[in-house]
């Protein structure tokens, strides 16, 4: 569903992704793991079309169409979803009302009727307690002094009431405890089924006990330099990324 | 005839006419004023951002009755704002105070024209404080609107009473036939632990040019507590000059939101006075202007007492080639010890073409108090606008959501909910076409 191939970008004329090559296929979950400063970030960000970046070679094509051609509220519409490592506050405007025009203008993109307010608040209700969201964070203004575990579960309870098709989680677990990581990795499995496809992006393997990936990527340097099963990343804990650099320079020199 | 000369020939006649009696003397003394003072340019310390001498070159009417207009109920009915029919109004044409466009329903208030008050049982009122706004907005424009005080109306919430109906005050111009200088004059007294919330508006109907030179002044007397909304909302061939200038005595609360968004020239005066202990006053305002609209926005909070609390919150939307002005100066007088003041101004530039000129200003003489100012003029929250497309939500929908919200805490402050919807309306309205 979603074909990486050689992609290049950067920010302000620095390269920061040389060549990135990743298929996710329906029904996969895909970690990306790597120290920091080595593009994960930047990654997550192109394939949201944020316009700070500039994509300077290769191609992403999603579901059939050309992803970097998207607006970023298209790319939405055709089933993508970035949590975001740090989501914005937005004073002045409630998480409901920001949750359910989202989910309208997704339907109006698809060409589908806006959803009533009783089937909106039915859906809210059902991953509310999924998500164990209380009403009242959704009655404040958005993010608006949210502690770092709310705010994360906020985006995790976005993506379950878009259904994304893909879904890209940038750094989700940082800053979390133990309890807040099992109600996102709870939320996150909810979604995964033989047709979606998840990509983790998380320097720690600790958020990949509760979501078991099935392919784990190295990022270095902008280039993914090692993939291998949900062992790697164990073995990335164990080792330390150093390991990899190590690796990385003997070829390089080699 | 230029308009200054118009005025000068108007307010002989007008003096032969009415004498020196009564508020004649008030008349002379301002019109000496305004020949000593004339139309203020950008060299005038306030005036400097604001340039309203070429309105004054264009020609107008100066009424001085209601003579020649026809002002219906019909016609005001499309002017009517929600919740009217709970609401006591006030309708003045051309600047003038017309009872039979009024209605009163709350037996908590007084309406008299300002005439007939100077002469009866508020005559120490209206001495007192009629013309009290002169002694902070020092110009000719403010002498202008005393030299012509006629068609005034004095506003009593009696003593003790909470006037249960909000008063609707609409200004309105009729230009279908010419270009018209209105003067409005109020003088509004909040007796002692009354209570009263106003809500001002302003309409010139037809196609002719408009100038409203208004002058606003209010007493609220120990215990009282005001509310007052005003909420500009003009044709773009209109100018305005509103001053609203507040005397607060003993625990006496304000609360105040001035709404503007449109209009060619609109300048506020908005000035409150703390002159005795433990008054409390709050202050908002939303500019939301567009085209090549101008408003400026002036305030003075005086801390003259100690144990006062004020706290001021404006915050601007510029587009196309709209400039704006924010001026806010708050003093703290040396026995003002215990002060809390605070003030804030915060802008967003949606186009490249529109500026704002900003300046908080402290004057502190006492040396115990809790003070703060700041400005800032910015653009968009470029993050916030990705955060929502990411969401799928489109660019000109997330704009909108983005300004809703940014206007959101001064629309709070609008307590009667008709209005605040109605305002809110309004600029869902106008965000259609950013």
């Amino acid at each position: 569903m979603l074909r990486i191939q050689n992609l290049h970008a950067g920010i302000e004329g620095k390269n920061i992704l040389n060549g990135i090559n990743l298929e996710i296929k329906p029904g996969e979950v895909h970690a990306i793991m790597g120290p920091n400063g080595s593009g994960k970030s930047t990654l997550a960000s192109v394939l949201a079309g944020r316009k700070d970046y500039e994509v300077t070679d290769g191609s992403v094509e999603f579901l059939g169409k050309d992803l970097l051609d998207m607006s970023p509220e298209a790319r939405a519409g055709e089933g993508l979803f970035l949590a975001f490592q740090y989501p914005v506050e937005i004073p002045g405007l409630s998480t409901v009302n920001f949750i359910k025009t989202a989910v309208n203008e997704i339907r109006k993109y698809r060409g589908e009727e806006p959803m009533d307010a009783v089937a909106f608040l039915k859906l809210m209700k059902e991953k509310m307690a999924l998500m164990d969201i209380e009403k009242s964070l959704l009655t404040r203004s958005l993010n608006e002094g949210f502690s770092g575990g709310e705010k994360k579960r906020n985006e995790i309870f976005q993506m379950v009431m878009l259904e994304p098709k893909l879904a890209i989680l940038d750094e989700t677990d940082s800053g979390l405890d133990i309890d807040a990581i099992r109600i996102v990795a709870n939320g996150v499995n909810k979604l995964r089924n033989k047709e979606n496809g998840i990509l983790v992006v998380t320097h720690y393997q600790r958020l990949l006990d509760y979501i078991i990936p099935d392919f784990v990527h190295v990022l270095y340097n902008g280039r993914i330099v090692k993939s291998g099963p949900k062992e790697l990343a164990l073995e990335l804990e164990e080792k330390g990324y150093d390991f990899i650099r190590n690796e990385v320079n003997v070829e390089e020199t080699a | 005839m230029n308009t200054i000369e118009l005025f000068k020939e108007r307010f002989n006649q007008y003096q032969a006419g009415n004498g020196t009696s009564g508020l004649g003397t008030i008349r002379q003394n301002a019109f000496d004023a305004f020949n000593q003072m004339g139309i203020p340019t950008s060299r005038h310390e306030e005036w400097k951002y604001t340039r309203i001498g070429g309105v004054f070159n264009q020609q107008f009417q100066i009424p001085v009755s209601q003579a020649g207009t026809s002002i219906s109920t019909f016609d005001l009915d499309a002017l009517r704002m929600p919740g009217h029919d709970r609401a006591n109004e006030l309708v003045f044409i051309n600047g003038l105070f017309s009872f039979s466009l009024s209605s009163i329903r709350s037996s908590g208030l007084v309406v008299l024209s300002l005439e007939e008050a100077a002469g009866n049982e508020y005559k120490d009122v209206v001495t007192k404080h009629l013309g009290h706004s002169s002694n902070y907005v020092k110009d000719g424009i403010n002498a202008l609107n005393t030299a012509f005080l006629h068609g005034g109306v004095f506003i009593q919430a009696k003593r003790g009473r909470v006037v249960e109906h909000p008063i609707y005050i609409y200004n309105v111009v009729d230009g279908r036939s010419e270009n018209i200088f209105a003067q409005p004059r109020s003088l509004v007294h909040v007796d002692e632990q009354a209570q009263v919330q106003l809500v001002e508006t302003y309409a010139t109907l037809g196609a002719g040019e408009s100038f409203t030179n208004q002058v606003v002044e209010v007493v609220v007397e120990q215990g009282a507590i005001l509310e007052y909304y005003k909420i500009q909302n003009d044709k773009e061939h209109t100018n305005q000059v509103s001053t609203t200038h507040i005397r607060q005595l003993g625990k006496s609360h304000i609360h105040t939101v001035t709404i503007s968004l449109s209009g060619r020239i609109v300048r506020n005066n908005l000035n409150v006075i703390l002159e005795a202990e433990r008054c409390e006053a709050h202050l908002y305002g939303l500019y939301f202007h567009q085209g090549q609209s101008h408003i400026d926005n002036h305030t003075v909070v005086d801390n003259v007492k100690p144990h006062c609390l004020s706290n001021e919150l404006y915050k601007g939307i510029l587009n196309d080639n709209a400039t704006g002005v924010f001026n806010g100066k708050i003093f703290v007088r040396q026995q003002a010890q215990k002060t809390n003041a605070y003030q804030s101004n915060k802008n967003v530039l949606l186009s490249d073409n529109s500026s704002v000129n900003t300046k908080p200003q402290l004057e502190i003489f006492a040396d115990d108090v809790k003070c703060s100012h700041g400005c800032t003029v910015g653009r968009l929250n470029e993050e916030g606008l990705f955060y929502l497309r990411s969401r799928g939500i489109s660019e000109k929908v997330a704009r909108s959501l983005l300004l809703q919200a940014f206007a959101a805490d001064i629309l709070e402050h609008v307590k009667p909910e008709p209005i605040r919807i109605h305002i809110e309306r309004l600029i869902a309205e106008r965000l259609e076409f950013v």
